[in-house]
C-alpha cells in the first residue's frame, strides 16, 4: 500500500473541508485537554493528601494496644463428671501500654539496612486546663531529635522553636487549635491533668500545625523524660515505637519481618492507618477514569459522527478511486489517516491547552482557610500524564475512524457511478 | 489480430425494483488496437455491459477475458489491481475528484500502480493533459472546469498508465463537434500507433461511423457486430 499517496488525499480531504476538520479535531482537544486538567489535578490532591498524611504517619507503628479479649462470659472446662464453669471477666485488664523492652528494641530495629530511622514515644491522654474547662488532648514524650529526622517537626513550628523543648524540662509544644483552645501562647504556662488525676504546669514553647485539623486540634509534644515524669513512669517506659523506612511499599514485608521477632507486640503499617486516605485516592482514581473515559468517549463519537458524514459525501470520490484502480485497503488507509490526523492534532493541542489550565490552576489561590498548609491548588505535572493523553487520543480515533474507512473500502463503485 | 477482451455469454439481471434481464446471452470479442463503438438506443444496456467488461460490475453470469485472464471469481482487490494497468475508463457522467487539480486528478491512478518516480507521472500526466489540450488548466481544481473540460481531463486520466484498453461511456456525450473531432483523432491514433484497444459508447452518428467497428445493441442483446 501507499502511505504517502494515501496520506497525500487524507491531507487534501481535511484541508477542502477546513471547517468540517476543525470541529472533528476541537472534540478531541477538549477531551483531551480535560482529561489532562482532570488528571494532573486528582493526582495532584491524591499526592498532598497523601504527602500530608504520611508526613506524620509512620510506616510501622509498634505499640500495645487496649484490647477487649473477644471471649465468651462464661464457659466449660474439664472432661466428664470433673467439669467446671469458667467465668470470665469481660473489661480489659489494666495492663500498662507499656512496649516491654521498648528502648531495647528500638536500637535493634533502628540496626536493620531498610531502616530509615525509629523514634520511641510515649503517648497518653491528658486534659489541659482552661480555667475550669478541660479540653481533652493528646500528649506524645518524644526523643526530639529522632522525631524531627523522621517526621520533619521543626518544618511544622508556626511559633517558637522545636528545640526551646531541649532547653529546659517541663516544657511542652502544641497543636495550633489546641493551642487556641487553651488560650494560650508562646512563654504561657499550661495546667495538664493526666488520666491518674495527676496535676502539671508546662511551660509553652511553641506551636505548630500539620495542617490536618484533627492533629492540630488534639497534639501536644514534651520531651521523653517530661512526659514519663507527668505519668510518673520510669525512663524505660515507652508506649509506641515509630519507624519510617527507605522504601515505604516495603512495610508490609518488613511487618511481618517484625511481626515474627517480636511475638508480644502490636504492628500497624501504613496502609492500615491511612486506609480511609487511601480509600478516597481509589474513589477519586475512578471518578477520574470515569469523566476521561466519558470524555474521550464523546470525542470519539465526534470523530465516528463526522467520519460517517465525510464518508457519505465522499461515495462518488471512493468510487472514482475504486473505478481508477485503488483498492479496498487504500480506501480504508485513506480515511484511517483521516482520522488519525484529527486525532493527533487534537490531541497535541489538547496536550498543550491541558497543560494551559494545569498550570493555571496550579498557580489559583486555593480557598483552604488557615489549617491546611496549601496556599494553591495542588496539581501534579507528569509526563506520564501526557503520553497517556495523547495515546489515549490517538487509540479512541483510531477506533472512531476505522469503522467508517471500512464502510467506505466496501463502497460498491458501479452502484455509485451508475447513478 | 490478437485477441484482447472476449465475453461469452453475458447474462445479467437487476432484481429492483423488480427481476428484469439487462443482459441476454452477451458475446463478442475485442481485438488488440480495435477501436470498437458500442451503439444502440437508450436504455438497451450498453453501460451496464461496458461496466461488466470493465471489471466494476462482478454481479453477473457469463465469461469474462482480457489480456487472456479469466477474470471470473477474482477479488475485487485484484481486478482493482487489474484495473489499474490494464484499463482506462471515461464515465458518462465525467466523474473527477473536485478537491484535486486537473492535474493530480490524471496522476493519482498512476500514483497508485507507482511505476514512475512522482516527477516522471507528473511529466507524463502534462503529456496526456496537451493531448487533450488541458494543459493550461492543469492546476486549477477540477470543480472548477466546465463538464467539457472536465470530460478532457477525464480522458487524460484513461490514458496515464498506458492501458490495454480503453473504455468510454458517451465519451464525446458533454463536447462540441470540434472537440469530439479531437478525441476521435486521439483514440484513432492510440489505436492506430500504440495499438491500444478502444471500447466507447456512443450515441454519435459520425463518431461510431468512424470507428473501425460498430457493435449494435437492441434489448440486451448484440444485434449487429
Ligand atoms: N441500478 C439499476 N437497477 C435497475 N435497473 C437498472 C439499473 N441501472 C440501469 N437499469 C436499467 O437497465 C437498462 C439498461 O441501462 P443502461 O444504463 O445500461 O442503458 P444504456 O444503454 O446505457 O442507456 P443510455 O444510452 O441512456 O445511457 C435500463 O432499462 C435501465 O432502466
Ligand atoms: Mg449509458
Amino acid at each position: 500500500m501507499n502511505w504517502k499517496l494515501a496520506f497525500g488525499i487524507a491531507i487534501t480531504h481535511l484541508v477542502t473541508k477546513k471547517k468540517q476538520s476543525v470541529v472533528a479535531m476541537l472534540g478531541v482537544l477538549f477531551g483531551i485537554s480535560m482529561f489532562i486538567v482532570m488528571i494532573s489535578f486528582m493526582t495532584g490532591v491524591n499526592q498532598f493528601l497523601e504527602d500530608m498524611a504520611m508526613d506524620n504517619t509512620p510506616h510501622i507503628r509498634i505499640y500495645n494496644p487496649v484490647e477487649v479479649k473477644d471471649e465468651k462470659i462464661i464457659s466449660k472446662a474439664g472432661t466428664g463428671n470433673n467439669s467446671w464453669y469458667v467465668v470470665f471477666h469481660q473489661r480489659p485488664k489494666n495492663d500498662l501500654a507499656k512496649i516491654k523492652n521498648g528502648l531495647l528494641i528500638a536500637d535493634k530495629i533502628e540496626k536493620m539496612p531498610e531502616v530509615r530511622g525509629v523514634a520511641p514515644m510515649v503517648s497518653s491522654q491528658v486534659f489541659f486546663n482552661n480555667g475550669p474547662v478541660q479540653i481533652p488532648a493528646n500528649i506524645s514524650g518524644i526523643d526530639v531529635k529522632k522525631q524531627d529526622a523522621l517526621f520533619g517537626l521543626s518544618g511544622k513550628m508556626d511559633d517558637g522553636s522545636l528545640d526551646d523543648l531541649l532547653k529546659g524540662s517541663d516544657d511542652v509544644i502544641l497543636g495550633k487549635g489546641l493551642a487556641q483552645k487553651a488560650g494560650v501562647h508562646v512563654g504561657d504556662r499550661v495546667n495538664v491533668t493526666t488520666p491518674e488525676g495527676y496535676n502539671i504546669t508546662l511551660k509553652v514553647v511553641g506551636i505548630f500545625s500539620f495542617g490536618i485539623v484533627s492533629l492540630d486540634d488534639s497534639k501536644s509534644y514534651a520531651t521523653l523524660a517530661t512526659v514519663q515524669k507527668i505519668l510518673q513512669r520510669d525512663p524505660s517506659y515507652i508506649t509506641d515505637i515509630n519507624i519510617k523506612l527507605n522504601d515505604m511499599n516495603k512495610a508490609t514485608e518488613i511487618k511481618s519481618e517484625l511481626k515474627a521477632q517480636m511475638p508480644g507486640v502490636y504492628l500497624e503499617d501504613w496502609q492500615e492507618a491511612n486506609a480511609s486516605i487511601l480509600a478516597g485516592e481509589k474513589i477519586r482514581n475512578i471518578m477520574t477514569g470515569v469523566v476521561s473515559f466519558t470524555l474521550l468517549l464523546v470525542a470519539g463519537f465526534g470523530i465516528y459522527n463526522i467520519m460517517n458524514m465525510n464518508i457519505v459525501n465522499k461515495m462518488k470520490d471512493i468510487a472514482i478511486l475504486k473505478a481508477t484502480g485503488f483498492q479496498g485497503n487504500d480506501i480504508t488507509a485513506i480515511f484511517l489517516l483521516e482520522s488519525l490526523v484529527i486525532g493527533v492534532a487534537g490531541g497535541l493541542l489538547g496536550l498543550l491547552l491541558g497543560f494551559l489550565f494545569s498550570y493555571l490552576l496550579s498557580i489559583t489561590p486555593f480557598p483552604a482557610g488557615t489549617f491546611f498548609r496549601i496556599s494553591t491548588f495542588p496539581v501534579n505535572f507528569l509526563p506520564q500524564h501526557y503520553i497517556l493523553g495523547v495515546l489515549f487520543g490517538f487509540i479512541t480515533t483510531l477506533f472512531a475512524g476505522y469503522f467508517p474507512a471500512l464502510k467506505a473500502s466496501k463502497i460498491d463503485p458501479v452502484i455509485i457511478i451508475r447513478g | 489480430m490478437e485477441t484482447v477482451l472476449k465475453a461469452s455469454n453475458i447474462v445479467k439481471y437487476f432484481n429492483e425494483p423488480e427481476p428484469f434481464q439487462v443482459l441476454k446471452n452477451v458475446s463478442f470479442e475485442v481485438g488488440k488496437g480495435e477501436f470498437l463503438s458500442v451503439v444502440g438506443k437508450s436504455g438497451c444496456g450498453k453501460s451496464t455491459l461496458l461496466y461488466i467488461l470493465s471489471t466494476m460490475d462482478t454481479d453477473f453470469t457469463g465469461d469474462l477475458e482480457i489480456k487472456g485472464e479469466r477474470l471470473n471469481g477474482w477479488k475485487q482487490n485484484a481486478l482493482a489491481g487489474f484495473r489499474n494497468m490494464h484499463l482506462g475508463f471515461v464515465f458518462q457522467f465525467h466523474y473527477l475528484l473536485p478537491e484535486f487539480s486537473a492535474l493530480k486528478n490524471v496522476m493519482l491512478p498512476a500514483l497508485k500502480l507507482g511505476k514512475y518516480s512522482e516527477e516522471e507521472i507528473e511529466h507524463r500526466a502534462i503529456e496526456k493533459l496537451k493531448l487533450v489540450e488541458m494543459d493550461e488548466y492543469s492546476h486549477k481544481l477540477s470543480s472548477k472546469l466546465s463538464g467539457g473540460q472536465q470530460q478532457r481531463v477525464a480522458i487524460a486520466r484513461a490514458l496515464i498508465n498506458d492501458p490495454d484498453i480503453i473504455m468510454g461511456d458517451e465519451p464525446t456525450g458533454n463536447l462540441d463537434k470540434s472537440n469530439s473531432q479531437r478525441v476521435f483523432d486521439i483514440f484513432k491514433q492510440l489505436a492506430r500507433e500504440n495499438h491500444q484497444t478502444i471500447i466507447t459508447v456512443t450515441h454519435d452518428k459520425d463518431f461510431a461511423a468512424g470507428s473501425d467497428r460498430i457493435v449494435e445493441m437492441q434489448d440486451g442483446q448484440i444485434i449487429r457486430a
